[in-house]
């Protein structure tokens, strides 16, 4: 393998004199004060060789030597991940030793003394190809698929499996013997490097079926499909991380992977908390038991927060070639893009807008793009949803991250610092944010075969009733209360009916806090009804304004309400009865 | 001070504003060196070519300087011995006290392993009901004040951190006038807490790169107390800006590409590392907790400045004060104030109806807002504006003013009072539960 020496160091990246030939974005590890420091190369200039180390550099001396791996950055991919802790390296956390973080200290990602119930699904004499289902393997009941080794080439015959029994993740399952007539032993470990994507799918079609996930403003207002994209930018303490978590929690998936990249530790430290204690409200088992949590935060070493996200992708695309849909969350994909900044500003690259790298805009759309929905060539379908949050600087998005990130995603959950500041959560505004999944047919189709036909006209109504809200909004402002007529205060009520019963929504509250998609339908139905009522009559605005808020209060207490409990039943015929419904 | 066994070089080849250059051999990263006695660090290496940064500037340093390395970083020696004293940015004592004696150890260390930290759960009670009601802080908070350089936020600082019950309280000051490090000074031995105080000192008359150690000085002390002691350790630094203003000085000086702002493009990453020190500990390793209050002041309330906008996105949460015009008191601001922590404790901590009652005076205190703007611009005012002007007002007054000192359920009841005084049950939108206990009641 490859040698280098260290001749240079600034800050995280290093320069190497090697002797030999070294790939493109390849691991080396560099020697000092006993510890290896893992590093990726990422630019070369004949002999000389720029890494980013994932670690500091602190004490690091020209002559100290290092080694290259001849691979990039990969990961190992098992069962056994699930309910994990990793950082951006997929290093365990949970084994590392100490209270602090210590330096060149590398760990496992996978449990090898553990034994896993193998089932073959494949036999001897089949003809299979890479990412082919070759046996199964149950971790917290969810069917783990053993596949055929992600980089074999071409076909291959199953030579040899084991029957059903128990083994170790580095047992021998499967002998296959390739094209070549090569025998290939076949382990339930599978490596890929992070930063390609994964194509093993017969096609990816547009996505098409709702991902409910409990939050009414997405759910109802602006939806987002298994196997699509969105994002959430917002100035901080507007509640994108409440949001996302909110999501992870109660999002209809079967595996959810945190990606916390370069975001608060505390942050990491409530969903380690909760999420063994929460429970899935699908399922009803523990979520932590789907739940893959990949932590880099702020103080860990900048450069792992790039490859943190690549990570979890990977992760992503690995259970979705088992036909699973999973559920990918970036917090935050801004400091991701930071990260590069930092590492170009370091190459004295030239910089492009707010110096960032020119290359921003490739690599955020690259990454989304390897989200979707995708038909198996078995047949089987997965998903990868990915949800990732930006961090504009002072909340203007006019910066190269939301703009960049606003050409790819498909929808778009604006938070807004006026209705935050209001406490009107989730802040998402209801007027700039988006779903194009509303203007898909197949999503159409697909609402009406599993909810009803009139679901999508009924919430774009709505949509159109909250623009004209607005608008009259600002009319009273310049005119007054009595400077428009009593019509224009009923129907900026009716809006606010709209925003404070459907949008607004309590996540700490234990009933609000998730609505299932069966008592959204009543609720947008219930508001539809009041909305399209027009026979109010009042004599001037004020009774306006009593008779809306005792309305908003008694819908509220309705969302407050157990589902199809007396008291939510209640409320119900209370606020029909006021209504004079 | 250099020993017999080390090199002395003594051809600098470059001299910038803040940096020196030599040629060296065998000099690690981040290593500490003496040009002529003045401490400096090194910043670059590449092949021989060293670069140091030179903390009290390179003013008459000459090219014949003699420069010795030490062979280590920047580190503070931590015991029992730091309490009660006063440090400057080296750690080195500017009270007329003898030098401490203990174990040296080297600042800007590693990271907790977040799997190791404890979700905080313990409030701190500070009486004032702008913090505690509305904004309630939690030990291992990482919280800034956003404040313009005339408000008093070092006042508040110090009545927090004397309410607060910390067994040590360490003040970070960075770019301090020499009033203010007084003020601290005289208001902590005032109040008999001197024993429990330790602090690092850079005034506006010391250099300004000096000032890029004194958080990892406070913070390495803080970790000494709080790791190995198990102490409850709270660290005040101010100001921030004046930190960051630092960093881009020397981020000039080595001729980066500046971001937004001409601060250098790993801004969040220099804050977050001083921030994220802030933590909670088990008791499975025997507690103890590192809380942090900041200040960053702001030029003319302009929070979209890179300083205050990447400290946002780093911190739980922040503290704005202002001048209420109504009743010209300092109150603390409860639109723009947050503390992203504080639904760990509101309702569990505290009483169950906080999370309520805290949310609807808010709300109300909004339409106030509204209903100002109105009055402003020469509308008619309902009798509903009217009365949340008049809540407003009293609200103001009664709870969010600094001056306030409460405990938690005192503060509820007020509210509820306040909130039955001017309006009607389905006004509040208050859960029944609550309503059907406290309503009348208060």
């Amino acid at each position: 393998m490859t040698k280098g020496t260290v001749s240079g160091v600034v800050s995280n990246m290093v320069t190497l004199r090697v002797d030999g030939p070294v790939l493109q974005g390849e691991i080396c590890y560099i020697h000092t004060g006993g510890v290896r420091l893992m590093a990726e190369v990422i630019k070369v200039l004949g002999q000389d060789v720029y890494v980013q180390v994932f670690e500091s550099t602190r004490g690091l001396k020209v002559g100290a030597e290092a080694e290259f791996t001849g691979h990039m950055l990969e990961i190992q991919l098992g069962p056994g991940m699930l309910s994990k802790n990793y950082d951006g390296l997929q290093n365990d956390l949970d084994e590392m030793e100490g209270v602090f973080l210590k330096r060149g200290q590398y760990t496992d990602p996978l449990d090898n003394d553990r034994l896993w119930v193998f089932k073959p699904l494949a036999k001897p004499g089949d003809v299979v190809q890479e990412s082919d289902w070759l046996g199964e393997v149950e971790e917290n009941h969810q069917p783990l698929k053993i596949m055929a080794p992600f980089q074999l080439k071409g076909k291959a015959t199953v030579k040899s499996i084991v029957p059903e029994g128990e083994y170790h993740v580095r047992d021998v399952v499967a002998v296959l013997t390739d094209e070549q007539g090569n025998d290939v032993n076949v382990t339930m470990v599978q490596h890929w490097p992070v930063k390609f994507a994964m194509t093993n799918y017969a096609e990816k079609p547009r996505p098409f079926k709702l991902l409910e996930t409990g939050v009414r403003t997405i759910d109802t207002f602006n939806p987002i499909v298994e196997g699509g994209t969105g994002f959430i930018p917002g100035p901080f303490g507007t509640g994108k991380t409440v949001l996302q978590h909110a999501i992870s929690k109660q999002a209809e998936a079967d595996i959810v992977i945190i990606a916390a990249c370069g975001e608060r530790a505390n942050e990491v430290v409530e969903i380690f908390s909760e999420f063994p204690e929460l429970v899935d409200p699908h399922t009803g088992r523990k979520l932590m038991e789907r739940t893959i949590i990949i932590a880099n935060t702020s103080n860990m070493p900048v450069a792992a927060r790039e490859a943190s996200v690549y990570t979890a992708m990977t992760m992503a695309e690995y259970y979705r070639s088992m036909g699973l849909r999973v559920l990918l969350m970036a917090d935050s994909t801004s400091r991701w893009a930071q990260a590069l900044r930092e590492m170009s500003n370091r190459m004295e690259e030239l910089p492009g807008p707010d110096a960032f790298p020119m290359d921003l805009g490739a690599l955020i759309s690259n990454f989304y793009g390897r989200a979707g929905y995708v038909i198996l060539r078995n047949g089987q379908t997965g998903s990868v949803t990915f949800l990732g949050t930006v961090s504009p600087a002072g909340g203007n998005l006019k910066e190269p991250v939301t703009e960049n990130t606003k050409k790819v995603a498909r929808c778009f959950y604006g938070l807004e610092q006026d209705r935050a500041d209001k406490k009107r959560y989730p802040a998402v505004n209801p007027i700039d944010s988006y779903s194009k999944y509303l203007e898909y047919p197949e999503f159409a189709q697909y609402m009406q075969e599993h909810i009803n036909a009139e679901w999508i006209p009924k919430v774009l109504r709505l949509k159109t009733r909250m623009q004209r809200g607005k608008e009259i909004a600002e009319q009273i402002n310049i005119l007054g209360d009595d400077g428009v007529p009593v019509e224009y205060h009923i129907t900026f009520w009716k809006s606010e009916v709209i925003d404070f019963v459907i949008l607004q929504q309590d996540a700490f509250d234990e009933v609000d806090s998730v609505t299932s998609l069966e008592r959204q339908e009543e609720i947008l139905n219930l508001v539809t009804d009041i909305c399209n009522k027009d026979d109010y009559h009042f004599e001037t605005f004020l009774d306006v304004t009593d008779f809306f808020k005792k309305l908003i209060n008694l819908c509220k207490q309705m969302n407050y309400s157990e589902y199809k409990s007396e008291a939510y039943y209640d409320y119900i015929r209370q606020v029909k009865e006021l209504v004079g419904m | 001070m250099a020993t017999a066994f080390q090199k002395v070089y003594t051809q600098i080849s470059q001299i910038t504003k803040a940096t020196c250059s030599l040629k060296a051999k065998g000099v690690g990263y981040d290593e500490l060196a003496l040009i002529n006695g003045k401490l400096a660090q090194v910043v670059k290496i590449m092949g021989d070519d060293v670069t140091l940064q030179v903390f009290e500037g390179t003013g008459g340093i000459p090219t014949n300087a003699e420069v010795v390395f030490l062979g280590k970083a920047p580190s503070l020696k931590v015991s029992e011995q730091l309490a009660g004293r006063f440090f400057n940015a080296y750690g080195q004592p500017i009270d007329g006290g003898p030098e401490i004696e203990g174990r040296e150890v080297e600042i800007g260390g590693p990271s907790v392993n977040p799997v190791r930290r404890k979700q905080p759960s313990e409030l701190i009670a500070t009486g004032i009901a702008g913090i505690d009601l509305n904004n309630t802080l939690v030990s291992g908070q990482k919280i800034p004040f956003f404040a313009d350089p005339d408000q008093p936020f070092n006042e508040v600082m110090a009545l927090v951190a004397l309410r607060a019950k910390a067994d040590k309280i360490i003040l970070g000051g960075m770019g301090m006038t020499n009033d203010d490090y007084y003020f601290f000074r005289n208001t902590f031995s005032n109040a008999g807490a001197l024993d429990r105080i330790i602090a690092f000192m850079n005034t506006t008359e010391d250099p300004a790169v000096e000032r890029l150690l004194v958080p990892d000085m406070a913070l390495a002390a803080a970790e000494y107390f709080a790791v190995e002691k198990h102490e409850t350790v709270l660290v005040l630094l101010t100001d921030m800006t004046s930190y960051a203003d630092s960093l881009s000085i020397v981020s000039n000086r080595m001729d980066q590409i500046p971001s937004k702002d001409s601060m250098p493009g790993s801004l969040y990453s220099d804050l977050a590392k001083i921030y994220e020190k802030a933590v909670q500990f088990p008791e499975s390793v025997g507690g103890g907790s590192i809380t942090i209050i900041a200040v960053t002041t702001l030029s003319g309330g302009d929070i979209t400045h890179a300083v205050p906008d990447n400290t946002g996105y780093i911190t739980e949460g922040q503290l704005y004060l202002r001048r209420d015009t109504d009743t010209g008191k300092v109150i603390v601001d409860p639109f723009r104030s947050l503390s992203r922590l504080k639904q760990l404790v509101a309702g569990k901590k505290t009483r169950k109806d906080h999370a309520q009652v805290m949310n609807a005076a808010i709300r109300l205190y909004a339409d106030a807002a509204n209903a100002k703007t109105k009055l402003e611009n020469g509308f008619d005012l309902t009798d509903y504006d009217n009365r949340c002007l008049q809540f407003a007002h009293e609200y103001a007054e009664k709870l969010l003013a600094i001056d306030v000192n409460l405990n938690t359920e005192e503060m509820l009841d007020v509210t509820w009072s306040l909130l039955q005084k001017y309006f009607r049950l389905e006004e509040v939108n208050i859960k029944k539960e609550f309503t059907d206990i406290y309503w009348g009641k208060a």
